[in-house]
């Protein structure tokens, strides 16, 4: 886990992100079909929207149950905005305004967070649970903010790239939090998480500044999901309350952490491309009738009981095992 | 208690008292723990705490450092009275300690282990986790414990008595005056409780004080002078360990009822 | 005033069927230290098979409880066996919420294909008939509820205090390290737990499809209040969330008459958030910090 080599910086593991990233930013170009982007988009963002939760539910080990929360904080900040500003001759001022979005709703979360973690992991994911439902409750309500459950639009895009720019948007922010996700995990923030989820008391007993740390984190995480929730909500053009903050899609955030590796770079990534394609034949199977609701948790189930410890770390675990076999004969250990 | 002249304490000199224990008092329900508990600890002592099963000894060290807080009492140690003990500020100043059970980071590494604690500025968050003078100084302790080869594997995949030696490394990181061990031999071979044992002297003649939790006799009577008896969680008796051993007193807390 | 001791009523006699729901949620919590998010699905379940009892057979839906919550008891112990009891290491706590929460949705989805999604509500002859005391209106439904569920609750406490049963469950609240060395079954003790904890929600669903329309999407809303209700009263205190349901039952009622029924759920949240700024561990909870 952490003590594994992927930590530090390898001349492999640029080539690695070198490739992956490469890979991202060609595909729109070679491949046009729009079902194809669409589908492309939806990895990115559950893999943008993992990554994120990856920071302080992998990281900390504080499963936020919430999250999705802010990701329609940041979809309903982005309709709002340009309900009053334009979005530009080229319509790309709503990509613009992200790092702004983002850094608002990190602030914007601060107090919250310091509440939240002034209790046990336990209670934090019921608090962040009851956040969901507070959140979802007051985009129905608050009607002359959000138009309730009439939904709110945003003005259609000026651009004719088709999917290409939305897809490029939620790129640049999945990028960002993926490298966020790689600088912490080599630097000393990273370690009080890791320390953190092993024995919070114990940290914080010799000295690791534990809600420091929390907060921070998680404000960071946030505020990457509410870009992401932005990017959606342009891309979308229209959204309702039940799907801006969504409990299905708070699930959908935190399954490919688990099923990629809780903790790990690409273990949220993995996950994410390997779910969301799986999703979306699910959803084309079933998706009309009620099926899918019990396939997509027969899914969830399988994948915390039979693999919760996720598929990286397994292979590194299975790696490990056999180098030791392998050295075993040669001498004592 | 000295004045460096400054207005900033001074580690106790020898023979001062460096830790002072008054009135400590817990209940759990209707179990009372800790009784109006109070003794002190001498500078540049290794001061015993034995008592038998039950007597409160680590509810004592926890109280004292902060883990539990106390119904009543209060604590001094480095010359200011604390009533409400936090762990880290107490590492800060210089009072660390080891648990029962071994308690360390296993998916850490050991060198990880023995830095995460060592005080930074919050701005050092996003530099290296470890910094190359934090990990020297770690291996350096890591060396005398003989535990520099296993540097960089994960805690948990010491031997339970390696991980003891693990925590009593990382109770030196941040260079205490004073250290409190809680059975620190229990369930560890001989052989590593002499590379403790060692420790402990060595520590102890560069000035160091231990109070110690024990239940192995023939170590605290080689090793320790004082020797404080706990029983149901009150001071009963205060000695060399030698007296202790012939005190009827003690004699009957032990083998009565 | 008449308006805030009429919503007084109201609030203590839906607390009432809150605190049954609650009490099942929060000794789950004290046995395993586990969090059956899908106690919220487990009182919609309850509150469907009573209604198709009293729609198909004509059972009374206080009676059908009789049936649902022996069924939904068994439910409970195979769901433990075949999900939580699997659940082992370091981060059980945190894996439960989720498995839970995909047992939730199974359930959900289950009942979407079965019923469909449109809202049901349980009605029978004394549905909308109230007393007129004092000038209170107070409803027959929902004091019969109240009723059923204070002595399903001193049953509960019975059970606990008086038998062999509920000794070893207390004892594996309290240690269960301890309870397994003096010869209790941990695993069939946390299995009945949580067999009891559905039944109870079996029991508080019989009441709640009578008084709220439902579809099995309501078990959401139902979740986010028991869980605040939970964590007010202390997580593993009965009693504490006895007292908690109470109380957040009264302020949802108050702020539901007097302001509107709109806000009801948010003070459960804020309720849940000034707690936690006050009180972190609820009323009855005990904090420590990890000490060994």
């Amino acid at each position: 886990m952490r003590g594994a080599p992927g930590a530090r910086v390898t001349g492999a593991g640029i080539v690695r992100a070198a490739v992956v990233f490469g890979g991202f930013l060609a595909f729109p170009f070679v491949f046009r079909q729009h079902w194809l982007i669409n589908m492309a988009f939806f990895a990115l963002m559950y893999a943008g929207l993992a990554q994120s939760w990856n920071l302080i539910g992998g990281f900390a080990g504080y499963i936020s149950l919430g999250h999705v929360a802010f990701f329609g904080i940041g979809a309903y900040a982005e309709a709002i905005l340009f309900r009053h500003i334009g979005i530009g001759a080229d319509g790309l001022v709503p990509f613009f305004v992200l790092p702004g979005v983002g850094l608002a709703v990190g602030l914007v979360c601060v107090p919250i967070a310091w509440v939240a973690f002034r209790t046990r992991q336990i209670t934090f994911a019921i608090v962040t649970l009851t956040l969901l439902f507070v959140v979802q409750d007051l985009a129905f309500n608050l009607h002359a903010l959000t138009r309730g459950s009439q939904g709110l639009a945003i003005p259609p895009p000026t651009f004719s790239l088709y999917e290409r720019p939305f897809y490029l948007g939620v790129l640049a922010v999945f990028a960002l939090a993926t490298l966020i996700a790689w600088h912490v995990r080599r630097d000393k923030l990273g370690l009080a998480l890791f320390a953190i989820r092993d024995d919070e008391d114990k940290a914080r007993g010799v000295g690791v500044r534990v809600g420091q740390a929390k907060v921070f984190t998680f404000a960071v995480s946030v505020g990457l999901t509410a870009m992401i929730g932005a990017v959606w909500a342009y891309y979308l053009g229209f959204i309702y309350p039940q799907f801006a903050v969504d409990p299905l899609v708070q699930i959908g955030s935190v399954l490919p952490v688990f099923l990629g590796g809780a903790g790990t770079v690409w273990g949220p990534v993995l996950g994410a491309m390997i779910l969301v394609p799986a999703q979306q034949w699910l959803a084309y199977r079933y998706g009309a009738s009620e099926l899918y609701l019990v396939a997509y948790a027969a899914v969830f189930l399988g994948i915390m009981l039979l693999l919760p410890q996720g598929i990286l770390p397994s292979i590194r675990a299975t790696l490990d095992r056999w180098r030791d076999r392998a050295a075993a004969p040669e001498g004592a250990s | 208690m000295s004045d460096a002249g400054d207005g900033s304490a001074v580690a106790a000199g020898p023979g001062e008292v460096v830790l002072e224990v008054d009135g400590l008092t817990k209940r759990f329900g209707g179990l009372t723990a800790v009784e109006d508990c109070s003794f002190s600890v001498r500078s540049g002592t290794v001061t015993a705490l034995i008592g038998p099963n039950g007597s409160g000894k680590t509810t004592v060290f926890n109280l004292i450092t902060g883990y539990i807080r106390a119904d009543a009492g209060r604590v001094r140690f480095d010359g200011k009275w604390i009533r409400r003990p936090d762990p880290a500020s107490l590492s800060r100043r210089g009072m660390t300690r080891t648990f029962q059970q071994a308690r360390v980071f296993g998916e850490l590494t050991l060198i990880e282990n023995l830095t995460v604690g060592v005080h930074q500025p919050w701005w050092a968050l996003f530099r290296r986790d470890v910094p190359p003078d934090d990990r020297a100084m770690a291996l350096e302790v890591l060396e005398e414990f003989g535990l520099a080869g296993l540097a960089e594997h994960a805690a948990r995949e010491l031997s339970y008595g390696q991980q003891k030696l693990l925590e009593f490394a990382s109770s030196l990181m941040g260079r205490p005056t004073l250290i409190l061990l809680d059975e620190p031999t229990a369930g560890v071979n001989p052989v590593m409780i002499e590379v403790m044992e060692r420790r402990i002297r060595d520590l102890h003649q560069q000035g160091v004080s231990f109070l110690i939790v024990e239940h192995e006799m023939s170590l605290v009577m080689r090793l320790c002078d004082p020797v404080i008896v706990l029983d149901h969680g009150t001071k009963l008796a205060e000695a060399a360990p030698a007296d202790v051993q012939r005190d009827p007193a003690v004699l009957d807390a032990y083998l009565g009822a | 005033m008449h308006l805030f001791v009429q919503a007084c009523i109201l609030g203590v006699l839906i607390g009432g069927v809150y605190a049954l729901m609650a009490s099942g949620l929060t000794l789950v919590f004290g046995i395993m230290r586990v969090i059956n998010v899908a106690q919220g699905a487990m009182v919609v379940l309850g509150a469907y098979l009573s209604y198709s009892l009293l729609t198909r057979l004509h059972i009374d839906p206080f009676v059908s409880i009789l049936l649902t919550a022996p069924v939904m008891f068994g439910l409970g112990v195979v769901v433990h066996r075949l999900f939580i009891r699997t659940l082992r290491g370091a981060r059980r706590e945190e894996l439960s919420l989720l498995v839970t929460w995909a047992t939730a949705l199974g359930i959900e989805g289950v009942l979407s294909l079965t019923y469909k999604t449109t809202l049901r509500s349980t009605i029978t002859s004394y549905s909308g008939r109230s007393w007129v005391v004092a000038g209170y209106r107070i409803s027959e439904l929902r004091t019969f509820g109240f009723a059923m569920s204070v002595a399903i609750l001193i049953c509960l406490s019975l059970v606990l205090t008086k038998t062999r049963f509920g000794r070893s469950v207390r004892a594996t609240v309290q240690n269960p390290t301890s309870a397994r060395l003096l010869g209790v079954n941990t695993d069939r003790v946390s299995g009945f737990g949580f067999g009891i904890g559905v039944a109870t929600a079996a029991a508080a669903g019989a009441v709640y499809g009578m008084i709220y329309p439902f579809n099995p999407g309501s078990h959401y809303d139902l979740i986010s209040r028991t869980l605040s209700i939970v964590v007010l009263g202390g997580l593993g205190s009965i009693g504490g969330a006895v007292v908690a349901a109470l109380l957040l039952g009264i302020a949802a009622s108050v702020v539901a008459v007097t302001i509107s029924p709109i806000w009801a759920s948010f003070v459960f949240f804020m309720v849940l958030i000034g707690i936690l700024l006050l009180r972190p561990q609820g009323l009855f909870g005990i904090r420590e910090r990890g000490a060994l």
